[in-house]
């Protein structure tokens, strides 16, 4: 097969090509205006995006955000994807409503908790309803932080939890029966065969969907901005204001290159934690 | 359905399935509600869940806008090609991934990981120079070309699963039959391939669809509906914002579940 | 690559992209940005209504004025134009003017007789010797209340001669008899705050803007926004517009730009009072807005955009988008009697703020080139630092008076009304 070494390199090199020039080179081209000004190279724009009012709270929120929401979205999608397993009629129904969030631009799924979460919407209504309160509140202010995070972890968790879903129904459906219904003859209780058996089978999706939503999850953006607008400072809302408002592309591309610094550490990280022996793969 | 589960723990799980169905759909029928209740809806206090007076004419207002006609038709055209490239520079890649073990692999793997690693939208501007440059920019083919750099990940991993998933034996037959390896690629592979790489193509065309803020820089007059939108939506008032909305989540929606059997097979996860 | 890309791209996709493309490359057209006028609702009107008479086909376009500079720049770095004619602010053009706006000087003297005042022409050069923009509409920040709020006014307070404290008291009045807080302001990622600051506090208290911004006065400016907070509505921070909160009840009293209050106004004119910001020690401040018209330098349409700016100077054009957005003549002309309710609250607080015997006017800043952001992050951040987190108000002003010194002498501006001229960048005291 040697003469068709060359095979796989054509088949290839038109995407590679691709990025290289509509990805690679911009990025590239970003990079080198983080690390410049007028004069040439160097670390103004990493110091002033350092030592910005906002870059410490922008951090903090987006970790916060990301510890808080992502194991969530696991085990919510855990939970869902054992549920489906068991369904028999309408699993094709059940399963495609669960996946909805996934077709929906972060943009709407935030004007759709927005009308759930302001002062005069649908939970406060409800709330009123049951006799909770008295009037219209507001939850998505300055002066109620907690009430905020709470509120923009709810839209996150509702809108991403369809691609965590996605990636576990599919390894499940990868795991043999057999190793289900062996452990059930040998006594094991259900919550132990979850835990022993499915669980540890799991553990490559797992690996991929908390790659792929930690990731995506420090680049939140569209759903805060509409809930919270300045009130919740998160890294990508702090590169779009000073790409934006304040002119200054060197220090967007700062916070830029920063998230991509933060998710290669956190892909290393997973990779390196849930790494998988060959025998369980086979 | 699983035959353990006795009467009361089956109620249980099916009322943990229906609380779940109404978590995801009730906050669309709320948009849906305040699309459809235009302004004096948005105000009331307090609100209820179901239709006091609505009306169309909000909507219908809304789509009369001018422009909204053709940023609709410029979304459709942005995404149509979207897909066609996605498909046609992915497909390739993901079969060479998934049939030949070559130096580089990881590699390349690992830069169509990366472009989800960074914030594309930082990329406008050197984009839209070099879009000028060559005649791309305000049109929907720049904005296309963009939006295949989001969709282009997704559809080489999952045209590599695809492939892997079609056995290799099946060409070896059609070669000892006689065909070239060109000729048992697209008489044999390609007909198994085909409902996947359609479900393949429906995902990018709801990536493309969905996109907001790449389109929003790289056009002016020819803008795409979801850059109309974010650059009207933050100014408006809140049931022209609900009315944006539920444009940009009914044909996504609507999409996704008329090919849903298709996406299920080639994410892996149809029913057995 | 490109050559490649672009036969195959234009191949395979000529039949598709030839419907919609093809409509603009006809002659005559033109491509008007405008980052003014970008509700749908007003955009609307300026199709509809004011630009279908116009002597050229205009395409209307509007953008975020943040994205106003980054499509200027990307254009002119690659040499191929789309926009003609631009609408802007002021502060919105100051950064576009010396690179990417043609000199109006031939246009400015064919609009000489249309009455446009000289300081507002004067402007529109950035301080340099070229005309840079063609005064188009100006407007100014007024505030509204609803009418049962007035119950509450401190007994002898004129309304339209309120001070600080008195606003204060009164809104203060409101949360003790009602526990609720119902002053506004539009301190959202898109509201205009800063020219609060700017325009209104500094002015008022201290007497200046840059010069005086870590003066003792300023302190007692920031005390009296400490205290004015603690009655407005938390949900402040979202607020862009105020005819919002305003007609929805949430908010009683507010501050804002007349073109976002209008719609408020417009929905139930009886039931609203428009009055000028209040007066502080040092006077009423108030800040005019001024929109303009530019030329984009290389622009597709020359000759089309100098007769659209000429239609739009005319004094029927101006009025009848006075009646229509909110934002009133530059040109000479009568306002009618007949103007829309909504639209005579508008005028009469404008006209009670600039003829106020104590009105000290806060100009736009000129010459801060592209640092304008940078120079409301300055007041933001200040206001950030001492209302919302509680900071010491001497640490505060003391560290982000370096900041704004850093953008003074970046720069180079010099001061401008009301403080005292300056040789050189305005120097921070």
């Amino acid at each position: 097969m040697t003469q068709k070494a060359w095979i796989p390199y054509v088949l290839v090199a038109p995407a590679v090509i691709f990025l290289g020039v509509l990805f690679i080179l911009p990025l590239v081209q970003t990079l080198a205006m983080s690390v410049s000004d007028e004069n040439g190279l160097s670390l103004a724009n990493y110091t002033r995006m350092l030592g910005d009012l906002n870059f410490a709270d922008a951090l903090r929120n987006t970790f916060l955000l990301t510890l808080v929401a992502v194991p969530a979205q696991i085990v919510l999608a855990l939970v869902m994807a054992t549920m489906i397993a068991k369904i028999g009629r309408g699993r094709d129904l059940v399963l495609w409503v669960w996946v909805i969030p996934l077709a929906i631009s972060d943009l709407a799924a935030g004007l759709a908790w927005l009308s759930i979460l302001q002062s005069n919407g649908y939970l406060n209504s409800a709330l009123h309803g049951l006799g909770l309160l008295d009037g219209p509140t507001p939850w998505l202010t300055q002066e109620t932080p907690l009430a905020l995070f709470v509120g923009i972890a709810l839209a996150e968790i509702w809108r991403a939890t369809a691609i965590v879903l996605v990636i576990l129904v599919a390894g499940m459906q990868l795991i043999p029966k057999e190793y289900a219904e062996a452990a059930e003859v040998f006594g094991a209780s259900p919550w132990q065969r979850f835990t022993r058996v499915t669980l540890p089978l799991l553990k490559p999706s797992i690996q991929s969907a908390l790659i792929l939503r930690t990731v995506l999850a420090f680049e939140v953006f569209a759903v805060v901005y509409a809930l919270g607008g300045r009130n919740f400072p998160v890294l990508v809302g702090e590169a779009y204001v000073w790409q934006g408002e304040n002119q200054n592309t060197g220090v967007a591309a700062a916070y830029a290159a920063l998230i991509m610094l933060i998710s290669m550490i956190a892909t290393a990280v997973y990779i390196r934690v849930l790494r998988t022996p060959r025998e369980q793969m086979a | 359905m699983n035959p353990a589960m006795s009467g009361p723990r089956r109620w249980l799980f099916w009322a943990g399935v229906a609380i779940l169905i109404l978590w995801v759909l009730l906050p669309i029928w709320l948009v849906a509600m305040g699309a459809f209740g235009g302004r004096p809806a948005v105000f009331q206090w307090p609100k209820s869940l179901l239709p006091g007076s609505l009306s169309l004419s909000h909507m219908a207002a809304f789509m009369n806008v001018e422009g909204v006609a053709n940023a609709f038709l410029n979304s459709l055209i942005a995404a149509a090609v979207t897909v066609v490239l996605s498909v046609a520079l992915g497909a390739p890649a993901g079969y060479a991934l998934a049939r030949y073990a070559f130096r580089g692999a990881d590699a390349f793997k690992l830069l169509v990981l990366l472009t989800r690693a960074f914030p594309l939208a930082i990329l406008a501007l050197p984009l839209a120079v070099a879009f000028i440059r060559v005649g791309l920019y305000d049109s929907p083919f720049g904005v296309a070309l963009m939006h295949t750099v989001l969709a282009l990940p997704f559809a080489v991993l999952v045209t590599q699963s695809l492939f892997m998933g079609i056995p290799r034996e099946l060409e070896e037959a059609a070669w000892v039959f006689g065909c070239s390896p060109i000729q048992a690629f697209f008489k044999v592979v390609m007909p198994l391939a085909v409902p996947g790489l359609t479900a393949t193509a429906i995902f990018a065309f709801v990536i493309s669809w969905n996109e907001v803020f790449a389109a929003s820089v790289l056009t002016v007059r020819e803008r795409t509906l979801t850059a109309y939108l974010l650059g009207v939506l933050s100014e408006s008032p809140l049931h022209t914002r609900f009315a944006g909305g539920l444009v940009l989540i009914l044909p996504s929606v609507l999409f996704v579940f008329a090919v849903r059997k298709w996406l299920f097979t080639v994410w892996g996860i149809s029913g057995k | 690559m490109t050559n490649l890309t672009r036969r195959s791209l234009l191949a395979a996709g000529a039949a598709l992209a030839a419907a919609p493309t093809a409509a603009q490359a006809q002659a005559g057209d033109l491509a008007f940005l405008s980052t003014q006028l970008r509700p749908v609702e007003e955009a609307t009107k300026m199709r509809e209504i004011i630009l279908r008479s116009a002597p050229v086909r205009t395409t209307y376009v509007t953008d975020e004025p943040q994205n106003l500079t980054t499509r200027m720049r990307a254009e002119a770095q690659a040499g191929r134009r789309t926009v003609s004619l631009v609408g802007a602010l002021h502060g919105e053009l100051q950064p576009l003017a010396a690179e990417y706006l043609d000199p109006l000087d031939d246009v400015a003297a064919t609009l000489a007789d249309r009455g446009i005042p000289q300081n507002l022409l004067t402007l529109g050069k950035f301080g340099t010797a070229q005309q840079r923009y063609i005064p188009w509409m100006q407007a100014t920040y007024i505030m509204a209340a609803h009418r049962r709020a007035l119950e509450f006014l401190p007994a002898g307070a004129d309304i339209n001669a309120l001070s600080y404290e008195q606003l204060n008291a009164w809104a203060g009045a409101i949360r003790q008899r009602t526990n609720q807080r119902r002053l506004g302001f539009p301190a959202g990622p898109r509201g205009l705050m800063a020219r609060f600051f700017q325009g209104y506090l500094y002015p008022s208290f201290t007497g200046g803007v840059v010069r005086s911004f870590r003066a003792p006065e300023a302190v007692g400016a920031w005390e009296a926004m400490k205290a004015m907070w603690a009655n407005a509505s938390p949900a402040s921070t979202t607020y862009n517009f105020m005819q919002e909160p305003l007609a929805a009840g949430e908010v009683w009293i507010a501050f804002d730009h007349v073109a976002r209050l209008l719609d408020a106004l417009r929905g139930a004119p009886n039931d609203f009072v428009t009055f000028p910001a209040p007066a502080g020690p040092m006077g009423r401040g108030y800040m005019p807005v001024i929109a303009g018209l530019g030329i984009a330098r290389g622009a597709p349409n020359r000759a089309g955009a100098v007769s659209v700016i000429e239609y739009l100077s005319r004094p029927a054009t101006q009025l009848r988008l006075a009646a229509e957005t909110g934002f009133f003549p530059v040109v000479r002309a009568e306002l009618p009697a007949d103007l829309p309710p909504a639209v005579r609250l508008a005028a009469n607080a404008i006209a009670a703020t600039q003829n106020a015997r104590d009105a000290r006017v806060s100009l736009l800043p000129v010459g801060l080139g592209d640092k304008g952001g940078e120079f409301n992050k300055v007041y933001m951040d200040t206001f950030q630092r001492i209302v919302l987190r509680n900071e010491n108000i001497r640490t505060v002003l003391d560290a982000e008076a370096n900041a704004l010194r850093t953008v003074m002498n970046a720069t180079g501006a010099p001061c401008w009304s009301p403080d005292a001229p300056s040789d050189g960048a305005c120097p921070v005291a």
